[in-house]
């Protein structure tokens, strides 16, 4: 088997900087790859404050009548924990590893706009900064400052001056706002990367799957977000200037407030699980060592996941009197999109079908990842009948039911993505030791919570509630969810544990670690400043089995 | 060296790509899209449910001077293009003046109607409904004709300065799709506001 001897294996030895000059190269960094590992830490970080917070959650919550957290502190901890989720861990750590891929994986040596980049990137950091600022303020850090209290979709009228007075609720419009224009800053950038930056030979047909993804993530990003954005603007301008978009006293509407929200929240949960898709789409056929099953197909079904999830956000909204029309139509298109998401699980499992499976860690977390989204498909499916929503809305079962898909499905396949590409951004490995460790733990953990959660719910426990009576049926459901999610800290304890040792004592990674295909691969690990000393140009999907297999070519094989 | 060329064989195919500049603006202008149908559905959702006066029949009036400054701007704006990819510099400096002439003079009109509606009809963005939307919408098309003006002066004072030559077209044409869209945004608010509206 020929090999990529062509490969440079010396290690440059680099003179040793000053701590200074460290912190002024990566604080002036436009370098994609710089920005993406920023993105990342920057989104690790937050992951870890919101994990505190999710525990401090179900700390609460773990028995009846408890009063560990005051009422307020328990509404403010839930409202940052969501908005601390969603936009300042799941979308940076999706963006990240976009800017660190992206361009290596199109055989470009930088994004389309660098210095577009590092103003997105600053400006989304300042954003979740801000939104922690929050938290210093009026009554002290014990009583939470004056953090917001309106969760993560800020319903209107509440966030109107007359119910929601003082501060908090800018905080949270100023850091979402600022987050969307980094957003939409990093998606524009996305596309024209993708569209004029590929090298010579990756026409759209060879373009691996995940910057495909990213391509349609990015139109989701510009039609979805652009909508929350303007809606920020409205409340802001309410706040401010007395104006009366959404004030129910002088005739303006909370319906229209749930309606723009709602177009932006359920594509975004979208733009969080196509990237997911991505990470998979690359880690399943190296792992089986086959060509990825169905590569039209695969494109196809993202575009249309792209387009059908533009249509369904109503489905939030069935409790708030749609009229039957409504119902219907929503109900419809929610279920409709099952279908092409049916078509991705189906192509994932064609690629492992007879394939030789390795279940080395990063395997492990895909596999994992599709056993979950599919549980947590299922349950939508559940949620997506009017009927069933009416009993089920605003209980434990749709929280049980979103977190499958943001952990179970999500999480999960971040996990993978790291174990994955953590070498070629080190240039070392992660120890598969801990990996195993942290994923069966991790296993355990997600299954003791989120599976049973969705009792209660069933029972009947409202969700946002900050204690209950006792004996109703739901004490020991909760004690053992708190329990899992104590056992899914650990393991991210773990992983952190893991990351740190890999990063001073891991064992050397070399360019290519897990004799992958695509163009990440064909570099140093980690790449040199300008990725490629000479841009690459291809013949095939998979450039790199090329040039190890000369007599059996890839293209020979497309379709 | 530390990277290889993954190639086997070079393709001798010509390799073109769309220009990255013109694939940005485009989705920039795909996002500001979104923006504006957000409110201009707010705009269309609150017609007619101000709980108090004054109405838009009482106190709007068509911007027809206004509204043919703008779109021949559009016009202009084109001609520079177009005049500096064949290299003419000054034709192109002057259309360039032409366009900001005529976005002041929307922008002058724009001023005025607001001038009266405050101090003559008492309409606020606090007043009612109409006049938080009102305000809003149009405010937020005059902010982007405020920021497209500030661009294209920049590239005025580039053409001034002699600074500016045909390398430059691609740049300029970015700054022109922009203001077409600015333009077209225009078409839909004044059919929204000023024809459906009242
Ligand atoms: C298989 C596709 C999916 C279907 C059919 C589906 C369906 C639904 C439905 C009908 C609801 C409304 C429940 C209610 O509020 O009563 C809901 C809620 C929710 N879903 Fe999904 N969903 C799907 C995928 C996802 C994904 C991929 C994510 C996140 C990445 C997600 C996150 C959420 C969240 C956060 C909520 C809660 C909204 C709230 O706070 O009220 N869902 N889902
Ligand atoms: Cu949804």
């Amino acid at each position: 088997m020929a090999t990529t001897t062509a490969v440079d294996l010396t290690s440059q030895t680099k003179p040793k900087k000053l701590l200074l000059q460290v912190a002024h190269d990566w604080l002036t960094t436009v370098d994609h790859k710089k920005i993406g590992i920023m993105y990342i830490v920057y989104a690790l970080v937050f992951l870890v404050i919101a994990g505190f917070m999710a525990m401090l959650i179900r700390i609460q919550l773990a028995v009846p009548n408890n009063h560990f957290l005051s009422p307020q502190v328990f509404n403010r901890l839930f409202t940052m924990h969501g908005t601390t989720m969603v936009f300042f861990v799941g979308m940076p750590i999706l963006f990240g590893f976009g800017n660190y891929l992206i361009p290596l994986m199109i055989g470009a040596r930088d994004m389309a706009f660098p210095r577009l980049n590092a103003f997105s990137f600053w400006i989304s950091a300042f954003g979740g900064i801000l939104l922690y600022y929050s938290y210093v303020g009026g009554s002290g850090l014990y009583g939470a400052g004056s953090a917001p209290d309106v969760s993560w979709w800020a319903y209107a009228p509440l966030t109107e001056k007359v119910f929601s007075p003082g501060h908090s609720t800018d905080y949270w419009t100023f850091s979402i706002l600022l987050s969307g224009i980094g957003t939409t800053g990093t998606a524009i950038n996305i596309v024209a990367t993708i569209l004029s930056m590929r090298c010579k030979g990756m026409t759209m047909t060879r373009l691996p799957l995940l910057p495909w993804i990213y391509l349609v993530t990015s139109f989701l990003v510009f039609v979805a977000v652009s909508p929350l954005t303007a809606a920020q603007i409205m409340i802001t301008i309410d706040r401010y200037l007395g104006a009366h978009f959404f004030d129910t006293q002088a005739g303006g509407s909370a319906i229209l407030w749930f309606h723009f929200f709602w177009i932006f929240g359920h594509p975004e949960v979208y733009i969080l699980v196509m990237p997911a898709f991505g990470f998979m789409n690359e880690i399943i056929p190296v792992f089986s060592r086959k060509a990825i099953f169905g590569y039209p197909a695969m494109v196809a079904a993202t575009v249309s996941i792209g387009f059908i999830s533009l249509s369904v956000w109503a489905h939030h909204m069935f409790i708030d009197g749609l009229g039957a029309g409504g119902n219907i139509f929503f109900t419809a298109a929610t279920m409709v999109i099952s279908v092409p998401t049916g078509i991705k699980i189906f192509n994932w499992l064609a690629t492992m079908w007879g394939g030789k499976i390795q279940f080395k860690t990063p395997m492990l977390f895909a596999t994992g990842f599709l056993f979950q989204f599919l549980g947590a498909g299922l349950t939508g499916i559940v949620l997506s009948s009017a009927p069933m929503d009416w009993q089920l809305n605003n209980t434990y079962f749709v929280v049980a039911h979103f977190h499958y898909v943001l952990v179970g499905a999500i999480l999960f396949a971040l996990f993978a993505a790291f174990y994955y590409w953590y070498p070629k951004m080190t240039g070392r490995m992660l120890s598969e030791r801990l990996g195993k460790w942290h994923f069966w733990l991790f296993v355990i953990g997600f299954h003791l919570t989120f599976d049973l959660m969705h009792v209660p719910g069933i029972l009947g426990m409202p969700r946002r509630i900050y204690t209950y009576e006792a004996g109703r049926g739901w004490d020991s459901w909760n004690m053992l969810v708190s329990a899992g999610g104590f056992i899914q800290a650990i393991a991210t304890v773990i992983f952190v544990v893991n990351m740190v040792w890999a990063f001073y004592r891991g064992r050397v990674a070399g360019p290519d670690p897990w004799d992958a295909w695509t163009l990440e691969w064909a570099t140093t690990s980690p790449p040199p400043d300008y990725n490629f000393a000479v841009p690459p140009s291809i013949s095939s999907r998979r450039p790199l089995w090329d040039l190890k297999h000369p007599e059996d070519v890839d293209s020979h094989y497309e379709y | 060296m530390s990277t290889i060329p993954v190639t086997r064989e070079v393709s001798e195919a010509p390799w073109t790509l769309p220009s990255r500049g013109i694939v940005g603006m485009a989705c920039l202008i795909l996002a500001e899209s979104a923006i504006f149908i957000i409110f201009v559905v707010a705009y269309v959702y609150y017609i007619g449910k101000s709980l108090s006066g004054p109405t838009p029949k009482q106190v709007l009036e068509l911007p027809i001077v206004a509204t043919i400054c703008l779109l021949s701007s559009s016009i202009t704006a084109h001609a520079a293009v177009s005049s500096l990819r064949k290299d003419r510099v000054s034709a192109c400096t002057a259309w360039l003046g032409a366009t900001i002439f005529l976005a002041l003079v929307f922008l002058f009109y724009t001023a005025k109607e607001w001038y009266e509606l405050i101090y003559h009809y008492g309409l606020t963005i606090r007043t009612n409904l109409f006049g938080t939307t009102f305000y809003s919408l149009v405010g937020l098309h005059a902010t982007h004709v405020v920021v497209g003006l500030i661009m294209l002066t920049v590239a005025l004072i580039a053409g001034l300065r002699k600074a500016m030559n045909e390398h430059h077209a691609e740049k300029l044409e970015v700054l022109s799709l922009y203001w077409h869209f600015v333009d077209a945004v225009w078409v839909v608010v004044f059919t929204v506001v000023y024809v459906l509206g009242r």
